[in-house]
This record gives structure tokens, C-alpha cells and sequence, in this order.
């Protein structure tokens, strides 16, 4: 039997049935940056100096670029994730949600392949 | 929206303001901080990237007292999202419900979030850098 009303059924507007992945997305995003978040303020507050040369010579140490590739695409997901549930909240036309939902991944998306390049740049390209 | 006479949940007006009230809102404000935050990643990682002119740029924006600001902000938010988020974690396993608990939890989580940030700051303040 189901529980939906024959209204409901008509329309078809029921449960998008995806809400489990992005809860569950969210709380495993959410641990990972509690690692990689405290790796990153630690390494940070541990340099000596924070010239140019200095920060070069940071980025340029291969496990830096792991845990900073990680902090990166970890990062902006789950900030997706967070602004997603913001912008649905609070947008309401019909226009404008799906707009601001689609700017949300696109900004955040374009935030990520940033970090990828700027690491791999740092990792790869500088002097060893 | 449709707009309806009658008393909708949660009733703001007539709630005695509870301090768990506070805490989620501060989280979502706090979230929506490291949202931005995050797009001064970027910029700074840029400009490590981009070269010695560009980072010096970069540099000279977060010296300035906004700056400065803004970068203080930035951790508090992180260490109050991090430990706000702990607790929710203990709350998807179904622990700390009970109102003595969420509340206490509260008051946890608002005094660490405070004690990290200061923690965080104080060795710069002493080497002055």
C-alpha cells in the first residue's frame, strides 16, 4: 500500500530520493576536514617565515601537495554540499533556486580545479 | 510561498531564546564564512603559484587591519564549525539528546571554540610575526 496521495502520485512530486547520499556525503567530507582542516592551520602556524621563498619551499614538498590536494577538493565539497542546503532553504523562486543552485556547483567547482592547478604547479613545477 | 495567518513552526516570538538556538545558527553563519574563506584559499594559493609580485600583493591585503580581521574571523569560524560539528556527529549516532546534554554540549563547544582560537594566535603574538 502506498502512503502517498492520489494527488501526489499525479504530479509526481515525491521524494527526489537523493537526499541520503548528500547526508551521508556531508558527515564523511565533515570528518576528513577535521583532519585535513588541523593539518592545514598546524603547518601553517609551524613555518618560520612566510616569505615567498619560504611558502614555495612548503608547497613544493610532495606530501604537502597530497594533504593539500585533499584539503582542497574536500573542501569545496563539502562547502557545495553546505550552500546547496543554504541556497534551498532560503531561494525560493522558481528561477532564481534552480540559477542559484547551478552557480553554487559551478563556483565551487571552478574553486577546486583552481586548487588543483595552483598545487600541482607548486608541487611539480618549482625547484625540488 | 503562501502566506497564511496562522502560527507557523518554530514559533520565534514565543520561544524563551534557547542557547541551542544560538549554536545553529552560528553554525550555518560559520559555514557560509568558510564558504567564503575558501575563495581566499584559492586566491592565496594563486598567488604562491603565480610568483613572488602576486604574493607579495596578496600578503599586503592580509596585513591590513580588515585583513588581519578577516583572517582571525576565518579560524574562529573553522575551530567553532569543527567542534559544532563534532557534536553533531554525536548527534547522527543518536547521542546527547537529552536537553541537560545539549545544552552542556552547548556551552562546551562555545568555550573551546574561544580557548582553540586564542590558543591558535598566541605563539604568533609572541614571536610577532
Amino acid at each position: 500500500m502506498s502512503l502517498r496521495s492520489p494527488l501526489g502520485l499525479a504530479l509526481g512530486s515525491g521524494s527526489a530520493k537523493a537526499g541520503t547520499e548528500h547526508w551521508w556525503a556531508q558527515r564523511v567530507t565533515a570528518v576528513a576536514l577535521l583532519i585535513l582542516g588541523s593539518w592545514f592551520l598546524y603547518s601553517i602556524m609551524r613555518l618560520d617565515s612566510y616569505s615567498h621563498a619560504a611558502m614555495l619551499g612548503w608547497a613544493v614538498r610532495p606530501w604537502n601537495g597530497v594533504m593539500l590536494l585533499l584539503l582542497g577538493l574536500t573542501l569545496a565539497w563539502h562547502s557545495a554540499l553546505g550552500v546547496q542546503v543554504v541556497l534551498e532553504d532560503y531561494v525560493h523562486g522558481p528561477f532564481i533556486k534552480v540559477a542559484s543552485l547551478m552557480l553554487n556547483r559551478f563556483a565551487h567547482v571552478f574553486l577546486a580545479i583552481a586548487i588543483v592547478v595552483a598545487v600541482l604547479k607548486l608541487v611539480i613545477g618549482g625547484p625540488a | 510561498m503562501n502566506e497564511t495567518s496562522r502560527p507557523l513552526s518554530p514559533h520565534l516570538t514565543i520561544y524563551r531564546w534557547p542557547i541551542s538556538m544560538t549554536l545553529s545558527i552560528l553554525h550555518r553563519g560559520t559555514g557560509v564564512a568558510l564558504s567564503v574563506g575558501l575563495i581566499a584559499l584559492v586566491v592565496w594559493l594563486q598567488s604562491i603559484a603565480s610568483g613572488a609580485e602576486s604574493y607579495q600583493v596578496v600578503m599586503g591585503w592580509m596585513d591590513t587591519l580588515a585583513g588581519r580581521a578577516l583572517l582571525l574571523g576565518w579560524s574562529y569560524a573553522f575551530f567553532f564549525h569543527l567542534c559544532n560539528g563534532i557534536r553533531h556527529l554525536f548527534w547522527d549516532a543518536g547521542l546527547g539528546f537529552e536537553l541537560r546534554h545539549a545544552n552542556a554540549s552547548a556551552w562546551f563547544v562555545l568555550v573551546a571554540s574561544l580557548l582553540m582560537t586564542v590558543a591558535y594566535w598566541l605563539p604568533f603574538q609572541l614571536t610577532g610575526a
